[in-house]
């Protein structure tokens, strides 16, 4: 997978930057940060969840102003906190976070922005021609004339791409590209940049996914804390050095012995929703049950009726052993659920609630409140508890969720969920979007959970992740469950077999 | 008389048309703020405050086009204070617009008695007059209907294309969509959303006024308390109704003038003999949020629509 690094950092550099400080609130998200990129350099900026990567390059593109310190393009100094200035030096970004209008069509999205607002008319054609033509040379296809919010997410950042290169950026910064992305739309994307970086452009490319890093840099810069900690040769590193740089220390991959399975804690036979056929499922005490597949076969239909999300069409509930009178999201929380959502953002926290706030969510009624009064003082001890003990970073329980990062954040959750003992664990997607430190983290407090009794559903779309964690696995494809597998009965090789849809007796 | 005769009758029309006029600027100086993400609570103010202002300085002296003028500019200093209040400072929406309401009808009245102290009915003017357009007000039912009316009407018509024009074909009207869709996607282009916005409402407002000035300088020729008598509100429901597109919301301007003219017709039929006036005059609202919910269901709403836009906030 070597890619071919020819003349990497022999041209002018194109882009500088200069001491750069930022803080949010009492968060200080940049530390006297320097560096600078080459003509038809690749950089990769590696770092945790909350080393302060968005952040950095959200100054360089002028959408934070930075508390100190200078960014640089082609040799001339940008305007501080404009957008317009990075823009019109040929730098354009991609952000995590795509900014795009859904009503809007995708040329007028590209097209937004380009010409002066006092100009008389829009000239749609030529702006299409000029897309397609685009679209062609650096292999980004998408209809011109589609609306935003209709597309994949994968089509939505070739549209911010084309954003870039319709003002004919020079340099292109990437904000965790892959992050969203399907194996397939990742390998479109490279394939995409190296047809940049030959026709000279240059890129910084950000992300925590170390294979890819290797993959795609010519020279990688580590932040941690906010801090540049190191650079390297992406030829003269490894994927092991790079990890230790990252996280600070060496990582070790959790070993988690076999326990016997306890009692079944969840049982569902004969299950049938509009997602879900058929389906039976057992989730025993003391066991991680992970459940492989390839993302939208029915893993949030599942996530959903165990959450209490969702009521079955037809078939059988127990939940420890209890058939539920009403299924509910508060009746699976009084049965001991504990639930670790997909999207932390959207269904696991409120953004503008504080620490405490969050943290309460699921159980004020009965653990934080007296006779109907908010019992305010336990909540905040109980949240400083969960800091303390979740290793959560954060300014204080009465900072906003919403300026932790996303490692942070999900350690709240977690210690939301784990503090109330849950019998029964429902953890979607736990580490998606962390780093190796917080996935570390989030997989051995779920290994104790099960040494302590609790029964498990891991749903992950990493394979790698179900295998190295589960007593147990499960495949999903088309809302159907393949048979439990036990621990190393199956290799990678077959399981994907299964996630292909191969071996289900019957298709519906 | 029946209902088709109604339906049938010209001077029914034409009436429609004459209603439909105030709304028709009001809605589209609410639409234009909207679709910038600015939801202007302060419309039914802003058209008391343009009614006066117009009808005022057409008594003073100034022509009619000038009364025109000074309505315009009362409602873009009141959209002014509106989007100092809710662009920069991002205060609720909400409570800005009903404040402005609140701040500009109770303005316009101390400014009448003030005026006019000691008067018991309002001075009249002379309001504009119908002008016929050669050819096509000849045509049955249409020409009166629709080339028969004052220039102020026929200007109301013109705002609605120039709105959709400047919406649809121009970069500023993209930019102005675009703040009301994702305010990020306009700041990360270097555009102020700031100033979008503002412009929009202030804009917005003007039109707004002129709606209001329509009532007191074309419609009648005097001013009257309660003469905008919940047109503003009814302006926010036609924006919804016609999605947020000047278009649609044309249409739904005239049905609701449409049911409002049918209703003081009906009045006067045997039904209206036996039935309270009362009911006749809910007509309109009635058929209005019935109308409302059938047209509205898939209706794509701005998604910055009252969402406050902090640049370097995450």
């Amino acid at each position: 997978m070597a890619t071919e690094k020819r003349g990497a950092g022999q041209g002018e550099p194109v882009l500088r930057l200069l001491g750069i400080t930022k803080r949010f609130g009492q968060v200080t998200a940049n530390e006297n940060v320097s560096f600078s990129l080459n003509e038809g350099e690749v950089i990769a900026l590696l770092g945790e969840n909350g080393a302060g990567k968005t952040t950095l390059m959200n100054i360089l593109f002028g959408q934070y102003t930075a508390d100190e310190g200078t960014v640089e393009a082609f040799g001339r100094p940008l305007a501080p906190g404009n957008p317009r200035a990075a823009l019109d030096a040929g730098v354009g970004m991609v952000h995590q976070h795509f900014t795009l209008a859904g009503n809007l069509t995708v040329w007028e999205n590209i097209v937004l922005g380009t010409q002066r607002l006092s100009e008389r008319s829009l000239s749609p054609r030529a702006a299409k021609d000029k897309i397609r033509a685009l679209s062609g040379k650096f292999h980004l296809i998408v209809d011109p004339d589609a609306k935003v919010g209709s597309l994949t997410v994968g089509e939505r950042q070739r549209v911010e791409i084309l954003k870039a290169l319709y003002r004919d950026a020079r340099v292109l910064i990437l904000d965790e590209p892959t992050a969203v992305l399907t194996p397939q739309e990742t390998d479109a994307l490279f394939a995409t940049l190296r047809e940049a970086i030959a026709l000279g452009l240059s890129i910084v490319f950000i992300s925590h996914k170390l294979h890819e890093v290797m993959d795609i840099s010519h020279r990688v810069l580590v932040l941690r804390h906010g801090k540049l900690v190191a650079e390297r040769t992406t030829s003269e590193t490894s994927r092991e050095e790079l990890a230790t740089l990252m996280v600070g220390g060496e990582v070790r991959a959790p070993e988690f012995p076999a326990m016997p399975a306890g009692p079944a804690l969840l049982s569902l036979k004969s299950i049938f929703t509009d997602k879900l056929f058929d389906l039976d499922l057992e989730l025993c005490a003391g066991q991680i049950t992970g459940l492989a597949g390839v993302s939208g076969n029915g893993q949030g239909a599942l996530s959903d009726l165990i959450s209490g999300m969702s009521t079955p069409l037809s078939g059988e509930m127990t939940v420890a052993g209890q058939t539920p009178k009403s299924w509910s999201p508060r009746a699976a929380i009084a049965m001991g659920i504990g639930r670790i959502p997909e999207d932390r953002h959207k269904t696991g926290t409120i953004a503008d609630f504080d620490l405490t706030e969050n943290a309460i969510l699921e159980t004020y009624p009965e653990g934080f409140s007296r006779r109907g009064w908010m019992d305010w003082a336990r909540a905040h001890a109980h949240t400083e508890h969960l800091i303390e003990t979740y290793d959560v970073r954060c300014p204080g329980p009465e900072a906003r969720i919403r300026l932790l990062s996303g490692g942070n954040m999900q350690k709240l959750i977690l210690g939301r969920v784990l503090e109330e003992s849950p019998k029964i664990i429902l953890a979607n997607q736990p580490v998606r979007g962390l780093d190796i430190g917080a996935v570390n983290y989030v997989h051995s407090r779920l290994a104790a959970a099960r040494e302590a009794g609790a029964a498990v559903l891991l749903i992950s779309e990493d394979l790698d992740e179900i295998m190295k964690l589960s007593d147990r696995i499960h495949v999903i494809s088309e809302g159907r469950l393949s048979p439990a597998f036990g621990r190393g009965e199956m290799s990678a090789a077959e399981l994907g077999k299964w996630m292909a849809g191969e071996g289900f007796a019957h298709a519906v | 008389m029946d209902l088709l005769d109604i339906l049938f009758s010209a001077a029914f029309w034409a009436a429609t048309v004459r209603i439909a006029s105030p709304l028709i600027f009001a809605t589209m100086g609410e639409l234009i703020c909207e679709r910038a993400g600015v939801l202007n609570l302060g419309i039914e103010g802003i058209m008391v405050a343009g009614a006066f202002a117009g009808w005022i300085s057409v008594w003073a002296g100034l022509p009619l086009w000038g009364g025109v003028g000074v309505a315009l500019l009362t409602g873009m200093a009141f959209g002014l204070l509106h989007s100092i209040l809710s662009v920069p400072f991002g205060l609720s929406q909400h409570v800005v617009g009903v404040g402005i309401t609140l701040f500009a009808t109770s303005t316009t009245f101390y400014t009448y008695r003030v005026v006019l102290p000691e008067v018991s009915s309002p001075p009249k003017i002379t309001a504009f007059q119908p002008v016929e357009i050669p050819f096509l007000a000849d045509i049955p039912l249409i020409g009166p209907a629709l080339f028969h009316q004052t220039p102020l009407t026929y200007a109301a018509f013109l705002l609605v294309a120039l709105t959709a024009f400047v919406l649809y074909r121009t970069p500023l009207g993209l930019a102005v969509r675009a703040a009301g869709e994702s305010p990020s996607a306009v700041s990360a282009q270097g555009l102020s959303v700031t100033a979008i916005r503002m412009g929009a409402v202030i804009v917005g407002s003007g039109f707004m006024a002129v709606g209001g000035a329509f009532l007191t300088m074309s419609a009648f020729d005097s001013f009257f308390f309660d003469m905008v008598g919940g047109r503003g509100w009814i302006c926010i429901a036609l924006v919804v109704f016609g999605a947020w597109k000047p278009g649609k919301a044309l249409l739904g301007a005239i049905l609701f003038a449409a049911f409002d003219a049918l209703q003081i017709r009906l009045q006067q039929t045997g039904i209206g003999a036996i039935v309270p006036y009362q009911v006749f005059l809910m007509l309109p609202y009635i058929l209005s949020i019935l109308a409302l919910v059938l047209m509205s269901r898939r209706a794509e709403v701005p998604a910055a629509l009252m969402v406050p836009f902090n640049k370097g906030e995450r």
